[in-house]
C-alpha cells in the first residue's frame, strides 16, 4: 500500500497530456469520425445505385453522391464568381447584423432601464415580433428604392428582434445587489450603467448575437433566392444555389449548401470567439 | 390537532387565497390601478398614429408606397373587398387553414421524433457520440438552402414544404431536449440510483420530467422556426398558405392584402406559441407553482 | 420502523485511496483511510471544505470508484480490488448537500417512489405508507405539495423520510444542513435525533460544523485536508436521548475544546492551499 501511495505522491502535481494525445485517445472523437464517414458512405451508396433490387431508393436516390459533389466543388472553387458570392453574402449578413446590433442593444437597454419607455414601446414591438422576417421581404422591396437596401432591411429585422429580447432579458436579470454595492461605493448613474448594467448584459448580448447570426444567414439566403440576387453579378450564395437549381446542376446546389454551412459556422465561431475575449470572467477552468 | 385547520373552518374562504376566476378578477383589478395598461394602449396608439401620419396623413416619400393602416383595416373588414380578400372571404380562410395544417403536421412530426431522439442522446453517451456529430454537421446549413434539394427529393408541392418546416423544428427540438437532459442535476440521478431505480425508471421519472422545462422552451422556439421556414417555403414554391398569399399579392400589386397576410401571420404565430406555452404550464405544475412563489 | 436495537449497518473502510484524474492531472482525494463504524452508530465526519469527505461517501454509496482499498457493509464487500465501484442500492440511502427531492413530484410521490420502483409495494400501498410516515414527521399537511413550494427545512425532512421508508442499513448524509440558518438547523437536529432514537439506523454524517457533530454523533472523526486521512477520533459519551440542553453542558464544552484544535489546524492548511472543491 505504502508503495502505491508513494508513487501517487510523485504524480500528484499537474502533469498534462498534450492536446494531440488527448484527442487521439478520446473515444468520443473517434465515434464522431466513424459516424460522419458512415453517413457519407450511406449517402454515396444510396446516390450511386439509385435503386436496390429494382426498388427505387427513396429520397437519397435522387441526390447526387458526395464524390460528384466534391469533383464539382473542385471546379467551382476555381471560378471567381463563386468567391464573389461568398463576399456578397458575407457583406449582406454583416451589414444587417451590425446595424441590428447598433440599434438593438441601446434599444434593449433603454427598455430594461426605464420603466415608462418599456411600457410604451414594448407592446408595439411585441406585436411586430411574431411576424417572420421573411414575410417582410416583399414589403421591404416595395418600400426601399434598391434591392440591396431591402435585403439589408430584412436582414436587420431578422437579427433585431432576437437581440432586443436577449438584451432586455439579460439586463433585467442582473442581481440588484450589484447595483446596490456599486451605489454604496458612490457610483453615479452613468457608472452604474457603464460598469454594471453593460458588462452584466454582455453574456445575453452574445447569446442574442449568436442566435441572431443564424437568423441573418437564413434571411440573407432567402432574400437572395426570392429577389433573384439583386442587380449585381454573382448575387450571393443564395443566388448561387437558386441559379444552380434552375440550371439543373444539383451537384452545385449541394456545393452551395455546404458552403453556406461553412460560412454560417465561421460567423458563429467569430461571435463565440469575441464572446470569450470580451468576457474573461466567464472562462471557468 | 392542527391549529390551522381549526381557524379555517371558523372563517370560511375569507382567508383563502383567490383561485380561478376570482384570481383573474383580483389581478385585473390590481392591474387597472397601475399605469401599465394605459401606457400600453398609449404605446400602441402612438405607433398606429405615427404610421397613419407618415403614410396617409403626410404621404412621406417611401412610406406612400406601402398601404396605410386605415386602408388595410377598411379592406380587412369589408364584406366586398377591392382586392378579393378580407375577413369574410373563403380564400382568406383557406390560406390560414392550409398554413396551420402544415404547421400542425410539421410540428407533430418534429416533436415526436425530436424529443425521443434528444432524450436518448442525453441518456446514452454512446448513442450521442454517434449521432451528435451528424446533427452538428447538418445544422449550420440554413433551412432555406434545403429548398431545391427538398423539391427534387420529394415530389409535389405539399411534401417539400412540410419537410422544410419539419427539418427546422427537428433541429431545435432535438438540441433543446438534449440540453435539457444535460441540465439535470447529477444528484437526481444519484438519488434515483439509491432508491433502487432500474434504467427505465430513471428514464421515465428523472430524464423525461427533468428535461421538460428545456423541452418546452425548445418547442416554443421550434414553432417559431417552423413558421419561419414554412413562410419561406410557401413564398418560393407554394400554391396556398399565408406565405403564398404574401408573395402572390406582391406579384399582383395587391399590397393591402399583403399587409393583411403579414399581420395574420404574426397573430397566428403568436397564438401557436401561446398554445405551446399553455400546454407546458399545464404539464409542469411543479415548476409553475415554485416560480410563482419566487415572485416570477 | 420499530427496531430500537441496531443489528445491521456496520461499515468497514479499509485502506481506501482515491485518486481523481481530471484531464491528466492526478489529484489524491483520499489517502489510505481506514475507519470502522459499528451498527447503529452515528459517525460524524468533520474536515475542511474539499478535503475528500464527500469522496468517501460517494465511494460507499457507489457514485464513484475507489483506487485501492476495500469497503465492507455488514461483512459484505461493497467495493474492493476487483470491483472498484460499489453497486447502488436501497440499503444505503443518501441525503444530498443541496437536496435531491425530485422537484417534479409531490412530497408524497417522492416518498412513495422508492418502494414502488423496487417492486416492494404496490402504488396504493406505497402511497398509504408514505402518507403515514410523512405524518409521523409532521408533514401530513404538506404531502401534496411540490418541493419547490415548501421551506428548505421541510423538504430536507421529507428527504430523510424518503430515505427511511426503504428501511436502509445506513443513512449517508452529506452536509444536509449546510445552507440553513442556525434556528432551522437546531430544529433539524432535534428531528434527526428523534428519528435516530426511533430507528437506530447507522448514520454516516458529513459536516463542517464541529458543534453539530458533537451534538449529534457517537463519534466524531476529524479528517485532514486533502488528501483525507483520519486525523483524530473523538468519542462522544453524552447519553441519549439528547436535547438542546446538552449544548450548554460542561461535558459538551470540553468535547468541543478537545476537537477544536485539530479541526482548526486542518482548516488553516486547507485555506492556505486554496484549492477548489472536487466533485
Amino acid at each position: 500500500m505504502s508503495e502505491a501511495v508513494q508513487s501517487v505522491d510523485a504524480t500528484s502535481r499537474p502533469l498534462r497530456r498534450s492536446v494531440f494525445q488527448q484527442i487521439i485517445s478520446n473515444k468520443t472523437v473517434w465515434r464522431g469520425v466513424i459516424a460522419i464517414i458512415a453517413f457519407a458512405m450511406l449517402w454515396e451508396i444510396g446516390a450511386q445505385f439509385k435503386a436496390w433490387f429494382g426498388i427505387e431508393i427513396w429520397w437519397v436516390g435522387k441526390v447526387p453522391p458526395p464524390s460528384e459533389v466534391f469533383t464539382t466543388w473542385y471546379s467551382v472553387v476555381q471560378r471567381p464568381g463563386y468567391w464573389e458570392s461568398w463576399y456578397l453574402s458575407f457583406f449582406r449578413v454583416f451589414l444587417g447584423f451590425i446595424i441590428a446590433q447598433i440599434i438593438g442593444i441601446p434599444f434593449g437597454l433603454a427598455l430594461a432601464v426605464n420603466r415608462y419607455f418599456r411600457e410604451i414601446f414594448f407592446p408595439p414591438f411585441e406585436i411586430l415580433r411574431p411576424i417572420p422576417p421573411l414575410a417582410w421581404v416583399p414589403a421591404s422591396i416595395i418600400f426601399w428604392p434598391t434591392t440591396e437596401l431591402s435585403i439589408a432591411f430584412v436582414t436587420f429585422l431578422g437579427a433585431f428582434f432576437t437581440i432586443v429580447i436577449n438584451v432586455l432579458g439579460g439586463a433585467r436579470a442582473i442581481d440588484i445587489q450589484y447595483l446596490r454595492a456599486a451605489q454604496s461605493m458612490g457610483a453615479s448613474q452613468w457608472d452604474l450603467f457603464r460598469r454594471i448594467i453593460l458588462p452584466g448584459t454582455l453574456p445575453s448580448i452574445f447569446t442574442g448575437a449568436a442566435v441572431g447570426m443564424g437568423i441573418t444567414w437564413e434571411v440573407v439566403l432567402a432574400a437572395e433566392m426570392i429577389s433573384g440576387g439583386g442587380q449585381q453579378a454573382g448575387g450571393g450564395l443564395g443566388f448561387f444555389i437558386w441559379s444552380s437549381y434552375m440550371g439543373g446542376a444539383m451537384e452545385q446546389v449541394i456545393v452551395g449548401m455546404i458552403s453556406i454551412g461553412i460560412a454560417g459556422y465561421l460567423s458563429s465561431s467569430l461571435i463565440r470567439y469575441l464572446g470569450t475575449v470580451s468576457m474573461p470572467w466567464r472562462r471557468l477552468f | 390537532m392542527n391549529p390551522n385547520k381549526a381557524t379555517k373552518t371558523e372563517s370560511p374562504s375569507s382567508l383563502e387565497p383567490p383561485t380561478g376566476f376570482w384570481l383573474f378578477l383580483y389581478r385585473a383589478n390590481k392591474g387597472v390601478r397601475t399605469s401599465t395598461p394605459y401606457l400600453m394602449f398609449f404605446g400602441i396608439a402612438l405607433w398606429l398614429v405615427t404610421y397613419y401620419l407618415f403614410n396617409e396623413g403626410w404621404k412621406l416619400p417611401l412610406f406612400n408606397k406601402i398601404p396605410g393602416p386605415v386602408e388595410v383595416i377598411t379592406e380587412w373588414i369589408s364584406r366586398d373587398p377591392i382586392f378579393g380578400m378580407s375577413l369574410f372571404t373563403e380564400a382568406y380562410h383557406t390560406n390560414i387553414y392550409v398554413s396551420c395544417q402544415r404547421i400542425l403536421i410539421a410540428f407533430s412530426i418534429a416533436t415526436s421524433v425530436g424529443v425521443p431522439l434528444g432524450l436518448f442522446m442525453g441518456w446514452s453517451k454512446t448513442f450521442r457520440d454517434y449521432t451528435f456529430p451528424i446533427l452538428e454537421t447538418l445544422r449550420p446549413i440554413p433551412i432555406l438552402a434545403w429548398v431545391p434539394l427538398a423539391i427534387i427529393m420529394f415530389s409535389g408541392f405539399e411534401t417539400p414544404i412540410i419537410f422544410l418546416a419539419t427539418l427546422a423544428s427537428l433541429f431545435v427540438t432535438t438540441l433543446n431536449t438534449l440540453l435539457g437532459v444535460d441540465s439535470i442535476d447529477e444528484s437526481y440521478f444519484r438519488a434515483a440510483g439509491c432508491l433502487g431505480s432500474k434504467p427505465r425508471h430513471v428514464f421515465w421519472h428523472v430524464v423525461l420530467p427533468g428535461a421538460m422545462p428545456f423541452i418546452f422552451t425548445g418547442l416554443q422556439i421550434s414553432v417559431g422556426v417552423a413558421w419561419f421556414s414554412l413562410v419561406a417555403a410557401e413564398m418560393i414554391s407554394g400554391d396556398f398558405g399565408l406565405g403564398y398569399m404574401i408573395m402572390d399579392s406582391y406579384m399582383q400589386n395587391k399590397y393591402v392584402t399583403m399587409v393583411m397576410a403579414m399581420i395574420t401571420l404574426g397573430f397566428v404565430g403568436w397564438l401557436t406559441s401561446a398554445m405551446v406555452r399553455f400546454a407546458g404550464d399545464r404539464m409542469m405544475q411543479w415548476r409553475v407553482r415554485a416560480l410563482a412563489l419566487e415572485g416570477r | 420502523m420499530q427496531a430500537a436495537t441496531a443489528t445491521k449497518g456496520a461499515i468497514s473502510i479499509r485502506n481506501v485511496t482515491k485518486i481523481y484524474d481530471p484531464e491528466g492531472v492526478n489529484v489524491m482525494a483520499v489517502d489510505d483511510c481506514s475507519l470502522e463504524i459499528a451498527p447503529g452508530e452515528v459517525c460524524m465526519i468533520v474536515g475542511p471544505s474539499g478535503c475528500g469527505k464527500t469522496t468517501l461517501l460517494n465511494a460507499i454509496a457507489g457514485f464513484h470508484s475507489i483506487t485501492s482499498g476495500e469497503i465492507y457493509l455488514d461483512g459484505e464487500m461493497l467495493c474492493g480490488p476487483d470491483k472498484p465501484i460499489a453497486d447502488q442500492g436501497a440499503d444505503r440511502m443518501v441525503v444530498f448537500q443541496n437536496g435531491a427531492l425530485f422537484p417534479w413530484k409531490t412530497l408524497l410521490e417522492n416518498v412513495a417512489y422508492g418502494p414502488i420502483v423496487q417492486g416492494i409495494m404496490g402504488k396504493k400501498e406505497a402511497r398509504d405508507k408514505a402518507q403515514d410516515i410523512l405524518a409521523e414527521a409532521g408533514l401530513a399537511d404538506f404531502s401534496m405539495k411540490f418541493p419547490g413550494e415548501v421551506s428548505s427545512g421541510m423538504s430536507r425532512r421529507a428527504e430523510i423520510v424518503r430515505a427511511l421508508i426503504n428501511d436502509p442499513k445506513v443513512l449517508l448524509l452529506d452536509e444536509p444542513y449546510r445552507a440553513m440558518d442556525a434556528l432551522t438547523k437546531s430544529i433539524m437536529h432535534e428531528s434527526l435525533l428523534e428519528v435516530y432514537d426511533r430507528t437506530k439506523v447507522t448514520i454516516f454524517f458529513i459536516t463542517h460544523d464541529l458543534e453539530e457533530a458533537i451534538f449529534l454523533g457517537d463519534r466524531v472523526v476529524v479528517m485532514t485536508t486533502r488528501p483525507a486521512k483520519t486525523k483524530k477520533i473523538v468519542n462522544v459519551a453524552i447519553k441519549r436521548p439528547r436535547d438542546y440542553t446538552v449544548l450548554s453542558s460542561e461535558e459538551f464544552r470540553l468535547l468541543v475544546a478537545e476537537a477544536k484544535g485539530a479541526v482548526h489546524e486542518e482548516a488553516i492548511k486547507a485555506f492556505e492551499a486554496g484549492e477548489r472543491e472536487l466533485a
